[in-house]
């Protein structure tokens, strides 16, 4: 039963001073603080129904558990409110843009959920026989098709994982691809100083030398200083295009070209490929190898932080060595290559078990078939089309990086516009919370002083873009204005205010623990 | 075009904000040899109905695992998964946000990571979890990653009853590093060989339990032998369910557990996505890889959680990181926790007790059909068959009856020798019908 408040519409009242209202409980309002699911009481309840079999029936004897696990259970309402009541404390893309920069958080498609969660896909056995899996194979083979048609490049790994691990399979095919030519001494990796973190991460990880190479003033990066890094020694060349400042690498060929003539191989980051799919295809540019980030490009959803997938496009040179399994078909159907032998006999080994991340794979393949060749280069026009608008829009009263030419899908701010301030990156990030907008990514890339990265995405409609960009001009004049406070102790509107990072990190609990005073869990009533 | 919100007009009107005629002005940097005018020979654009109409097309060539009597485990199982999961993780502010990198308004997911990590640190017994890795067999590799920088030894003692898989992708990355992999040879109750293989410079034994061959082993011998030598143990498990029947890797003293998390919560999804499990004890916590979540307080001192430790990760310490993961598998480790927390205590320790019943009962079943010799002497809900003859051609001859008997052990590793080898596994979606049904044809088969 609901109040019916016909004929007594609320409204705020009059004449009633702004004081800070607190309420008698602690509540705020409907956003409700919820507590642990360990404090909940909950030691012996459960949202399952099980026909229990007899419990003595083992025969593992000393193999059994006996002491209390320590896990909590909810029946099914009470665990219904509980994640409700924490989804509410989440900021989304399905609520306002959500410009992160390097992130590309486009709106996400029900429909590639529908698809996912077929039972054809969804409750499919990575080891069912597979004449029960021709429909699954078949989906991989189309993937393959469009990502390779898209990029020019003849080969494609599927499974890595996500972009990082697409990166070190992409290293390993260069790895192995070196060996086999009697040049596995090469263990130089070449790394712009604008790169994503995970670059020098992946090149570290596969034993490799990371050595930087220089940018220039306008954002791009040096030839000289990459010219004469190419040593004998070198491994690969690591770089992301659009960069990390949104820029398109203008020497991208003789980037190519260049390390190719000193005999390496030229690894390409493809998390910003979303700003020139349809247009541009990175096998023309002489790139060996780029991951391609289907959570980013094709939209499959980030969920709080994966999971993602980061298939591999693979040139010519380094197609024999790509990882087990891939797909092959003989006319009469598809096939998984699963070993290391026969036709796969050069391959590095394996990435993962199983083949990847079919339930990404079904979300982009929708989402590929949606756009089509045609709306998948609009979204490359309407994502840089975006992101050059907010950078017109905000210069009048930010600093871009780099302000002479266009930027391609995310526009790069510094902090010299705040200086004299008192109003850092940070504080005018925390700022946007109350506005009701996620920040940019901030402080990043690493060679622009106090960088805020804007990507707006394709799927921004432009009333949007302006309610953004009147949300930012209002700040940026209110910190020039001297108003400091309302920057320094933001974010002031959000679940929690300002989160103590450093005492996090110098005495971590990363896991609940009942205080001293707490009653320990029972342990489980007998059956 | 339905995705694409900006209008013929609003192009116009932006284009003129920023001062060029036409889009490709904002292309311009683009050198004009790899400037491509043509739309690729691909489809063009396709309604709603159109993609339903050809994705069904191809799930439908699929026989999914819920579709008859069904038996594969081998890393990956068929449980049940309830509604209230599949709804909570469809919610926007779960499905559709970003890494929790601003945790004033991402305290729903960091308040799940935070319980995600007991819930996991409880199932071990160990004292830290992380908050997910991509899945079981990425979390086995940088376990013994992780033991490298531990020990600074360079070796690594992998158990022949490791998953194929697992032990590949192991092998692919330490390989990569320069360490040194020794895998025992594969035998189906063998965790006890890696004993001998442990020396001054071993980093790590890798065991798993229960094994491929759904084996159930005590490690505790494993570990004080991997302790004498200044080893670490990393207990590897790929059926989370069985951690509610079995003593846990913490107990047996494991210093690293890795598990495969897909049986809580996630499905199947033909081999991804899943979530990788990964526990340690608590003085190893700054050398662990991926991100890690911690309770804080906000300004006015309110209990709040943030990503922490940072300073082990890429965007942070880059070449020095602990690891180059990023992503993780957010979404299917808030889909463990929820079943988790369906489950409890109760539910995890009934479900796990319903498997093991029913493998029992399969067991039973199979070692009544001639030529069948169950092979598996401690097992949860997997165990291994002898079977007279080829395990692949068995497996294609009984889709005729409609049965879906396993995994060939020979497709996990075509060179063990083990063709007549079948891993078949049973779960509480298993009825009796169903195991009467195999019965019934495997008997049929065998005595052709």
């Amino acid at each position: 039963m609901s109040m019916s408040n016909i004929g007594r519409p609320t409204r705020p009242e009059t004449g009633v001073a702004a004081v800070a209202h607190t309420s008698l409980t602690g509540a705020r309002g409907l956003l409700q603080d919820e507590a642990l699911i360990f404090e909940m009481d909950g030691w012996d309840k459960t949202g399952v129904d099980f026909d229990v079999p007899n419990q003595d029936a083992s025969d593992l004897g000393d193999l059994v558990r006996s002491a209390p696990i320590g896990l909590p259970g909810l029946s099914e309402p009470e665990a219904m409110r509980h994640y409700v009541r924490l989804s509410q404390k989440n900021h989304a893309i399905d609520l306002a843009l959500y410009p992160l920069g390097s992130c590309t958080m486009k709106h996400n498609p029900r429909l590639n959920e529908k698809m996912a969660r077929l039972a054809g896909f969804a409750d499919l056995h990575p080891m069912a026989p597979q004449s029960t899996a021709q429909g699954a194979l078949e989906l991989m083979d189309r993937l393959a098709h469009w990502l390779k048609t898209m990029t020019g490049m003849p080969a494609v790994a599927l499974s890595p994982k996500a972009g990082a691990h697409g990166e070190l399979c992409g290293l390993l095919s260069i790895k192995a691809a070196h060996e086999a030519k009697g040049q596995g001494h090469r263990r130089t990796v070449l790394v712009p100083t604008s790169a994503h973190g995970t670059n020098p991460a992946t090149a570290a990880f596969v034993g490799s030398d990371v050595t930087e190479i220089a940018q220039t003033a306008d954002g791009r990066v040096d030839l000289s200083d990459l010219a004469a890094k190419l040593s004998p020694d070198v491994a690969a060349i690591m770089v992301t295009n659009p960069n990390t400042c949104g820029l398109f690498e203008r020497d991208i060929i003789e980037i190519a070209r260049l390390t190719h003539a000193a005999g390496a191989y030229f690894y390409c980051d493809g998390a910003n490929f979303n700003a020139i799919v349809g247009r541009v295809r990175p096998g023309d540019l002489g790139v060996d190898a780029m991951h391609i980030n289907l959570h980013k490009t094709f939209s499959t959803p980030h969920g709080g932080g994966g999971p993602g997938a980061g298939p591999v496009v693979l040139s010519a040179a380094l197609a024999p060595f790509a990882p087990a399994p891939w797909v092959v078909s003989d006319g009469q159907g598809f096939k998984l290559l699963e070993e290391t032998e026969g036709e796969a006999a050069q391959a590095f080994g394996r990435m993962v078990a199983f083949h990847g991340q079919m339930g990404m794979f079904v979300r982009a393949y929708a989402y590929m078939l949606s756009h089509g060749a045609d709306g998948l280069r609009q979204v490359a026009e309407d994502a840089v089309l975006n992101a050059n608008y907010i950078k017109a829009k905000l210069s009048a009263v930010m600093t871009p990086a780099f302000p002479d030419g266009p930027c391609m899908h995310e526009a790069l701010f510094d902090d010299s516009w705040l200086e004299g301030t008192d109003v850092t990156t940070l504080d005018f990030a925390k700022a946007m919370i109350d506005e009701g907008f996620h920040p940019m990514t901030m402080y990043f890339p690493l060679v622009v002083h106090g960088a805020m990265l804007i990507e707006p995405t394709e799927t921004e409609s432009k009333q949007e873009l302006d309610r953004f960009c009147h949300a930012l001009i209002l700040l940026a004049k209110a910190a020039k204005a001297g108003d400091v406070e309302r920057f320094k102790g933001a974010p002031y509107l959000a679940p929690l205010r300002r989160l103590d990072e450093t005492q996090a990190a110098r005495k971590p609990r990363l896991t609940w623990r009942p205080e001293p005073t707490t009653v320990a869990p029972a342990p489980m009533a007998a059956e | 075009m339905r995705y694409l919100p900006l209008t013929p007009l609003d192009r116009a009107e932006m284009l003129g904000v920023i001062g060029v005629d036409t889009i490709d002005d904002l292309f311009a940097d683009v050198p004009a040899a790899a400037r491509k005018a043509d739309l690729f020979d691909l489809p063009l654009h396709a309604g709603e109905m159109e993609v339903e109409r050809e994705l069904s097309g191809l799930a439908a060539k699929n026989r999914p695992a819920g579709a008859g009597p069904f038996f594969c485990g081998a890393g990956a199982y068929k449980h049940h998964v309830p509604a209230t999961v599949d709804h909570i993780i469809q919610r926007s502010e779960f499905l559709t946000s970003y890494t929790p990198y601003q945790p004033e308004i991402a305290q729903g997911t960091l308040q799940v990571l935070f319980e995600f990590q007991t819930q996991v640190a409880a199932l071990t017994g160990l004292e830290v979890a992380n908050a997910s890795m991509y899945d079981g067999s990425t979390a086995c590799a940088e376990a013994v990653m992780m033991a490298q920088r531990v020990t600074r030894r360079k070796k690594a003692v992998l158990s022949g009853g490791l998953h194929p898989h697992y032990a590949a992708v192991t092998q692919t990355i330490a390989h990569a590093e320069g360490m040194d992999i020794a895998r025992q040879a594969v035998a189906i109750d063998a965790e006890a060989a890696v004993l001998s293989a442990i020396d001054a410079e071993t980093a790590c034994v890798v065991v798993q339990t229960p094994n491929v061959f759904g084996v159930v082993t005590d490690v505790t011998r494993i570990a004080e032998a991997a302790h004498a030598a200044g080893a670490l143990l990393i207990v590897v498990t790929t059926e989370a369910v069985s951690y509610g029947l079995l003593k846990p890797p913490g107990e047996m003293g494991a210093d690293i557990a890795v598990g495969e998390g897909q049986s809580i919560g996630v499905g199947l999804n033909y081999g991804g996505p899943y979530v990788g499990l990964f526990a340690a004890r608590e003085k190893f916590v700054r050398q662990m890889p991926g991100r890690l979540c911690g309770e804080t307080v906000d300004a006015e001192g309110a209990r709040g959680f943030v990503l922490t430790l940072s300073t082990r990760e890429q965007h942070i310490r880059r070449e020095k990181a602990t690891s180059n993961i990023c992503t993780n598998s957010g979404l299917c480790a808030l889909a463990f926790s929820i079943h988790m927390t369906l489950l409890g205590e109760r539910g995890l320790r009934e479900l796990a007790a319903l498997n093991h019943s029913r493998a029992r009962e399969l067991r039973d079943a199979l070692a009544a059909v001639h030529g069948v010799e169950i092979l598996s002497p401690r097992f949860f809900n997997e165990f291994a068959i002898r079977v007279p003859g080829r395990a692949t051609q068995i497996v294609e001859d009984l889709l005729a009856d409609g049965v879906v008997a396993g995994v060939p052990f020979s497709r996990l590793d075509p060179k063990a020798g083990m063709d007549d080898v079948l891993l078949v596994a049973a779960t509480e979606t298993t009825t009796r019908d169903d195991i009467a049904a195999f019965a019934k044809a495997l008997h049929t088969r065998t005595a052709r």
